[in-house]
Order: C-alpha cells, then sequence, then structure tokens
C-alpha cells in the first residue's frame, strides 16, 4: 500500500521543529529515522498526517560526557550507538542491544530518539534504558523537562511526552568500574523483534532487571531483583517468571514466554559471572 | 494543511552520479521514485514496511531501505542503485559470483542482496559465514535457501583480499 501524507516540512532546527508541531492542529508526527514511521504510514495505520523531519537538526545528533553522566542525542543513529567508543565505555549494555536491533539497514537510519518516542515494549532500548537509570530530556513549547526512565512508559505505543513536546536527548549514569551489564533475548531470526528478552545489570546499589516482550512497557522486576541482591539464583528466576503476566500472540504463548525469561535470565547472570550457561 | 507543511517538495540529488531535479508528493518514498519517476527498476517494492530487503539501496555510502525513506528526505543526497553500481562495475566481481554459484533464480531479491553484501564487504577482511548470514539477515530469498548467496559472497572477499583491494 501507499502512504497519504497530509504535507511535509524540514524543521532546520529544534525551535523551527517546536513551531511547526504548534502549527499542526494535532496532525503533526515527528519524523526521525522512519523505520517505523514510514512503515506504518505506508500500510495505512495512519494518514493525513503533516511530517516534521528532524533530521537536519545537528544539535539533536551524537554522544557526549555531561558531567558525570553520558548523553545520547535524539537523533543518534542505532549503527552509531553500535560504534561509539563512549558508548561501549560509559554503556555497554546499548552497544550490545544494537546487535539485537532490526538488520543492518535499519540500524543505519533508526534513531534512539525515535525507539523511545515509539515505545514498542518489544523494542530494546526502552528496556535498556530503563535498567541504566537513564533521563529523558523533552523539549515543549514551554521549555525543557526531565522524565525519569521510569515515568516514561505508560503502555504500548504510549509515552509521557505531551503534544507538542520533541524527545531532544537521554542521559545515563556512567557505568562504574565493577559495573556489568547484559542482555540476552531469542528472536526467530536475527533481527526479528524478541519473543523475549533480559536486560541486567549489576551496580553497587544492587541488580536491576528488565524484561522485553512480556507486557504493555517496560518495567523493573523488583522482586527478582532483590533475590539476585541476596545470591539466590533459582529464587530470582522462580520471582520473574512468577511476577510476569505475558502477552499470548502468534510468535508465542504467555506459557512460553514465562519460561523463555527464566531461562535467559540464568544465561544473563552466567554471562554477569564471565560463566557460559 | 497550513502554509509551513507542502504536498509536494522539490528535491535535487544525485543518483548514479547524475544530477537529479524533482518535484516529489510528500508520502512517496525513494523506491516509487526511483522505479516510477527515474525509471530505475532495479531496487524492487515488496512488502514496503522494511521486512524483505528487496528495496535495499545505497544512500550517502550506506545500505536503506529504499522503502522507509521520503523521496523528499533525499534531497542533497549521494543515491547509488543496482545500475548505477553495475555500469561502474563497481559489484561486478559480486555479480559474476552469484552467477556462477547459482546464488539467484528468479532475481527478484538479487539487486538488494548486492547492494547489502556490498556494504559488508566494504568494511574489508574476509567475513565468516555468520557474519556473512547475520549481515543478510535483513535480506529475504525465497528460491535459493541462501547458502549458494552465502558462498558467492564469501568468494568474492577471499579474492578482494588476494588482490589486496579488501
Ligand atoms: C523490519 C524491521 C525490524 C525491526 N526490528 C527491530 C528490533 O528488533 N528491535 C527494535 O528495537 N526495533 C526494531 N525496529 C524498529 C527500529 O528500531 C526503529 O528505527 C525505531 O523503533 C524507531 O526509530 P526511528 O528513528 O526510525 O523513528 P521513526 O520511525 O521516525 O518514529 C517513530 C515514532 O516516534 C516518534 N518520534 C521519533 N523521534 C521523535 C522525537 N525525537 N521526539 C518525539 N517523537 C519522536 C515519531 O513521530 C513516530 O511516532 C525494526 C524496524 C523494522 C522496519
Amino acid at each position: 500500500m501507499k502512504a497519504s501524507v497530509g504535507g511535509y516540512a524540514r524543521a532546520t532546527d529544534l525551535r523551527h521543529a517546536l513551531d511547526l508541531l504548534a502549527a499542526s492542529d494535532g496532525m503533526g508526527r515527528v519524523l526521525a529515522g522512519g523505520q517505523s514511521l514510514i512503515a506504518a504510514l505506508n500500510m495505512r495505520l495512519s494518514s493525513g498526517d503533516l511530517l516534521i523531519d528532524i533530521n537536519s537538526i545537528d544539535a539533536l545528533k551524537g554522544v557526549s560526557l555531561d558531567g558525570n553522566r553520558l548523553r545520547i542525542g535524539a537523533l543518534t543513529r542505532h549503527a552509531e550507538i553500535a560504534n561509539d567508543p563512549l558508548v561501549a565505555q560509559h554503556a555497554p549494555l546499548l552497544r550490545k542491544a544494537t546487535d539485537l536491533i532490526a538488520h543492518a539497514a535499519i540500524r543505519n537510519r533508526g534513531t534512539i530518539g525515535g525507539a523511545l518516542a515509539h515505545a514498542d515494549p518489544a523494542a530494546e532500548f526502552p528496556a535498556c534504558i530503563l535498567a541504566l537509570d537513564a533521563t529523558i530530556h523533552v523539549e515543549g513549547p514551554d521549555g525543557p523537562r526531565d522524565i525519569p526512565a521510569s515515568d516514561f512508559f505508560v503502555d504500548v505505543f504510549v509515552t509521557t511526552i505531551n503534544d507538542g513536546e520533541i524527545l531532544t536527548a537521554i542521559s545515563l549514569p556512567m557505568a562504574e568500574a565493577e559495573e556489568r551489564q547484559v542482555i540476552h533475548e531469542l528472536a526467530r531470526r536475527s533481527g526479528d523483534y524478541a519473543l523475549a528478552g533480559v536486560c541486567l545489570v549489576r551496580r553497587a546499589a544492587g541488580h536491576r532487571i528488565v524484561c522485553i516482550s512480556v507486557g504493555p512497557r517496560p518495567e523493573l522486576a523488583t522482586a527478582a531483583m532483590a533475590r539476585l541482591d541476596a545470591g539466590d539464583t533459582d529464587g530470582a528466576v522462580a520471582a520473574l517468571r512468577d511476577a510476569l503476566d505475558p502477552p499470548s500472540d502468534t510468535q508465542a504463548t504467555a506459557a512460553y514466554r514465562r519460561h523463555l525469561v527464566g531461562v535467559l535470565l540464568h544465561r544473563a547472570i552466567a554471562d554477569l559471572n564471565g560463566e557460559t550457561a | 494543511m497550513t502554509a509551513a507543511f507542502s504536498d509536494r517538495i522539490d528535491i535535487a540529488l544525485t543518483v548514479n552520479g547524475e544530477s537529479v531535479e524533482a518535484r516529489v508528493p510528500a508520502g512517496r518514498h525513494l523506491v516509487d521514485f526511483l522505479r516510477l519517476d527515474l525509471g530505475l527498476t532495479g531496487a524492487h517494492t515488496s512488502c514496503e514496511h522494511g521486512v524483505c530487503g528487496a528495496c535495499t539501496v545505497r544512500v550517502d555510502g550506506q545500505a536503506v531501505r529504499g522503502c522507509l525513506m521520503l523521496a523528499a528526505q533525499a534531497d542533497g543526497a549521494e543515491v547509488w542503485t543496482i545500475e548505477g553500481l553495475s555500469d561502474t562495475g563497481a559489484v561486478a566481481d559480486l555479480q559474476a559470483a552469484f552467477v556462477a554459484r547459482n546464488a539467484l533464480q528468479c532475481g527478484f531479491c538479487t539487486p538488494g542482496m548486492l547492494v547489502a553484501a556490498a556494504d559488508l564487504l566494504a568494511v574489508g577482511g574476509v567475513p565468516d559465514r555468520a557474519t556473512i548470514r547475520e549481515h543478510l539477515s535483513g535480506n529475504y530469498c525465497r528460491c535459493t535457501g541462501y547458502e549458494a548467496i552465502i558462498d558467492a559472497i564469501q568468494t568474492v572477499a577471499l579474492a578482494r583480499s588476494e588482490k589486496g583491494v579488501a
């Protein structure tokens, strides 16, 4: 099928993009990498959208250190995150995740801001940034706003970004010297959305676990985290399986997903400890 | 529609080394522009949601999904399709290896496969089969079962490295 688009405008800077959004009568749609949006437009999941292309806004691009935090611009592409030395050093989870996201040609265009704003519970980056306790920075007509990752995801494809706001960057604490970050998932074909996945972080304050593809939004698996902090691996796996109520669909049943997260958590723990599961 | 948005966009780009200027509908994706407006029918329109890889073209040096980029976004870009890559001989060795190894039957996926393969080989070195497979994970072939395609790409990688061009 073909897209039915209401109009297109190329934003020259963030202010211009916000003005365009404000002038669009609720029909405005930010176009970042287009790897989810243009697919949806081609399928006519929506029509008449007024597209605001943010790809020329340099201020939204790139990775930098900001005090003791790592800052990643919204328009940083998956392939750039995969190859960025600051990301590899300070947020290795994001680098590892890029191996699992889609295919090379899609990673060349897709952006981290787009992936977060899209908020697909089967996507890797939303789970990762919650596991890393990141902050999402947005800008709207009334100025900038910071949203903790734990308050950002609401439901399938729904976030707390308001109409008229644009996601500008994320920032996250730099990994501690002893910190470990791993991601494990299962997909039917390399690059497909995962049937289930587990992000696991171990830092001085304790473990953080967030699953992929098991609910409407990424959530911290607090019960399993507490078991793992107590050194109880089997208890953590049991707590994780108990806490989840995953969906059944054509890809996998709920029972199969619940089984998989346990297997994946075992693998993630072994990986964290430098063993092979 | 407010005046700030247009439903037809003027673009200027290069396609296969030639300058092109055009006015494109806002919703037209790059492959339709290449096929319908420029008559370059090598890249194929198939699933149109990024899954099959038949539309893969090179934009500013990188393999991208032609169906997931708007023609309007290609303003100022350098686009190469299988037609241009064939004319310059950039993928001649890959094409010869695909024929020699029977790496195509119907040929529908082949332009996308070649652009994706060229993208991988541009990195240099001789990728192992798992790496080649991984790089082509986003390109469907419904005829060959992939083994012959991987054979062909590995053969070319080896030959290029022996010639010292990789
Ligand atoms: C075949 C295929 C397989 C894929 N597999 C995976 C996978 O395994 N894992 C995975 O995580 N992803 C996968 N993706 C999706 C891919 O990662 C997308 O790039 C990503 O989800 C969206 O990013 P984008 O930059 O392309 O956003 P776009 O498609 O441009 O936008 C997506 C949505 O976010 C909004 N948006 C974008 N940027 C901003 C911003 N800065 N501020 C506010 N709103 C914004 C848009 O308006 C739109 O609603 C796949 C895509 C395809 C086509």
